[in-house]
């Protein structure tokens, strides 16, 4: 299930300009990488790179390797639909499917494969992805009515929940808890916790508590100004990024003193 | 603290003027859409009033006093209820062909082309709209019936055991189907420029939420953007069946009309329609109730006209919880 990403001098193109520069790092599985940085310095493009959702946008495109257990993303003849079958992901604002209920909102995926399944195979899978998601027991008597009457905090939940229903390898979470109350917030942080023991998560955030809280591991980008690309300046276990960092950029930025 | 008091009494203003003076252009604003409001209704009222002080007296005429139009027909409602089924048949007929084909091209300019094809497209099919529409009716007359005869005869010859495409195959192409189409190519326009922009308007996240789940794009489009925008192709379409109903002069000059009620789409006995009817009538019907009578039939059309967009919002509300509007 869960899956180890290396990715290899990889470069970030929005057509001639260059949003994210010479990029190497080992994403290890059932662990939370968290991303952490100023606003624009491309920690996000990057993220989407991971499951090629950054191709959405016109004149975006990569340079370099990204190997999921060994295979690469970016390979010949590599659909990107089926790399976001396996690999999930969290917006930053929840996105249920406004015209779905809930029950057709966890089953939005699964549908997708075309897979002819029973009305008892279905009704598991609800349930599982649902209580996986911390979410069953406040829908379960609701699974009919539309997604987007819960509130944001269990929207975001019901997102993951999709997310899961589709058992991926990865799920991606592009700061799925800025649009959130501090208790929503918490409630997705054990849930992230519980999510690592299944799957490899990365999470980017904006709240250095936050990475401090989940995540085993922290990489820290940063730009040297506008204009100019997104870099990783460092990676290591959070422990160490929080406590003794080796760049002065890491340092200030986690200290407070710019960003 | 007694100082800053006194200081903060001196500085500032008598109490009275938080009561602001009324906003000359807040109250210009207001009075003018309100103005705008009313007259709407006022217009409308004076077109059911005109309908039914001049109608009533046609429906309920005796045919002896109107013999012109009643003059086949045992009353009003017996005159009245084959143009009724061809306005209806005839417009339902070119929904059926204009609404897919419209919904193909809204989304093709929204989600398919490359940017530049894609105004360019827009461009062209709102130019379609412009066409004045007895030029289609020229078209639709001279050109295109001729055009259709051969497909025609050979849906009458293979296909003639279903009842739409049996009977006497019409040798002028004059029939309700050339109509039908003729229809569709003028509310095609209206109905894809709508369409097109419900479309555009698909939230992002709503479509990456389908991408991200490993959705290729025909399925985003059916996850995301088509369920999005239903209540806008349900309103586009009723807008082009409105502009179908009350369509004339394209129908008058294609249309070779015979006034009974068929189902069958080729022959050239057909159903008119009541605005190509009222069209047609109209010079010679200058005396006795023959007036009374056809506005009686504008009448029957209003309240089509009124009973399908009750229909459609009807239709768009009764799952509105599901909008998205939220």
């Amino acid at each position: 299930m869960s899956k180890r990403i290396d990715v290899t001098n990889l470069n970030v193109y929005y057509g001639k300009f260059r949003a994210v520069e010479d990029v190497t790092m080992t994403i290890e599985p059932r662990a939370v990488t968290a991303f952490i940085g100023p606003s624009g310095c491309g920690k996000s493009t990057f993220l989407r790179t991971l499951n090629r959702m950054h191709e959405v946008i016109p004149n975006a495109y990569v340079e370099g390797e990204v190997l999921m257990d060994g295979e690469n993303l970016y390979g010949t003849g590599v659909d990107p639909v089926r790399v976001r079958r396996q690999i999930g992901m969290v917006f930053q604002r929840p996105n249920p499917f406004p015209t779905m209920s809930i029950k057709e909102n966890v089953l939005a995926g699964i549908t997708l494969n075309a897979r002819r399944l029973s009305t008892k195979e279905k009704d598991e899978i609800v349930e599982r992805s649902l209580r996986g998601a911390n979410l069953w027991e406040e829908v379960k008597n609701r699974l009919g009515l539309p997604g987007s009457g819960l509130s944001g905090g269990q929207q975001q939940r019901l997102c993951i929940a999709r997310a899961i229903a589709m058992q991926p390898d990865v799920i991606l979470m592009d700061e799925p808890c800025s649009a959130l109350d501090p208790i929503s917030t918490l409630a997705i942080e054990d849930l992230i916790q519980e999510l690592k023991q299944t799957y490899t998560v990365v999470i980017v955030t904006h709240n250095m508590q936050q990475a401090a809280r989940v995540s085993d591991t922290t990489a820290f980008f940063n730009i040297a100004g506008t204009g100019s690309p997104g870099k990783l300046i460092e990676m290591g276990s959070t422990e160490k990024i929080f406590s003794t960092p080796d760049v002065k950029a890491t340092e200030d930025y986690i200290s407070g003193r710019f960003g | 603290m007694t100082s800053t008091t006194q200081a903060a009494e001196a500085s500032s203003p008598p109490a009275t003027s938080l009561q602001g003076k009324p906003r000359p252009g807040d109250r210009n604003f207001a009075a003018t859409a309100l103005g705008a409001g009313i007259f709407i209704l006022v217009i409308l009222a004076a077109v059911t009033a005109f309908l039914l002080i001049q109608g009533v007296p046609g429906m309920l005429a005796d045919p002896a006093d109107a013999p012109t139009t009643l003059g086949q027909s045992a009353n009003f409602w017996d005159y009245v209820w084959p143009l009724a089924f061809g306005t209806i048949w005839a417009s339902i007929l070119a929904l059926l062909f204009a609404v897919p084909l419209s919904i193909g091209i809204a989304l093709f300019i929204s989600h398919y082309a490359h940017r530049s094809l894609a105004s360019v497209l827009g461009y062209i099919i709102d130019l379609l709209a412009a066409v004045p529409s007895v030029v289609y009716g020229l078209w639709g007359s001279t050109v295109f019936a001729k055009a259709v005869v051969p497909i025609y005869a050979w849906l009458n010859a293979n296909l003639g055991w279903i009842p739409l495409f049996g009977g006497q195959v019409s040798v002028t192409g004059r029939t309700i189907l050339t109509a039908a189409m003729v229809l569709a190519v003028m509310v095609l326009p209206i109905i894809t420029a709508i369409c097109r922009e419900v479309f555009l308007q698909t939230p992002k996240l709503h479509e990456e939420a389908a991408l991200a789940l490993g959705a290729t794009r025909w399925e985003m489009i059916r996850m995301a953007v088509l369920p999005f925008a239903r209540p806008g192709i349900i309103s586009g379409a009723m807008l082009g069946l409105g502009r179908a109903l009350g369509e004339t002069m394209a129908v008058a000059m294609v249309l070779s009309a015979t006034g009974v009620v068929t189902i069958q789409l080729l022959t050239s006995t057909n159903p008119s329609t009541i605005p190509a009817n009222i069209a047609l009538k109209f010079g010679e019907a200058g005396y006795g109730l023959n007036v009374n009578v056809l506005i009686g039939t504008g009448l029957v059309l209003f309240v089509v006209t009124f009973g399908v967009n009750a229909l459609a919002r009807w239709i768009v509300s009764r799952r509105s919880e599901f909008s998205g509007a939220n």
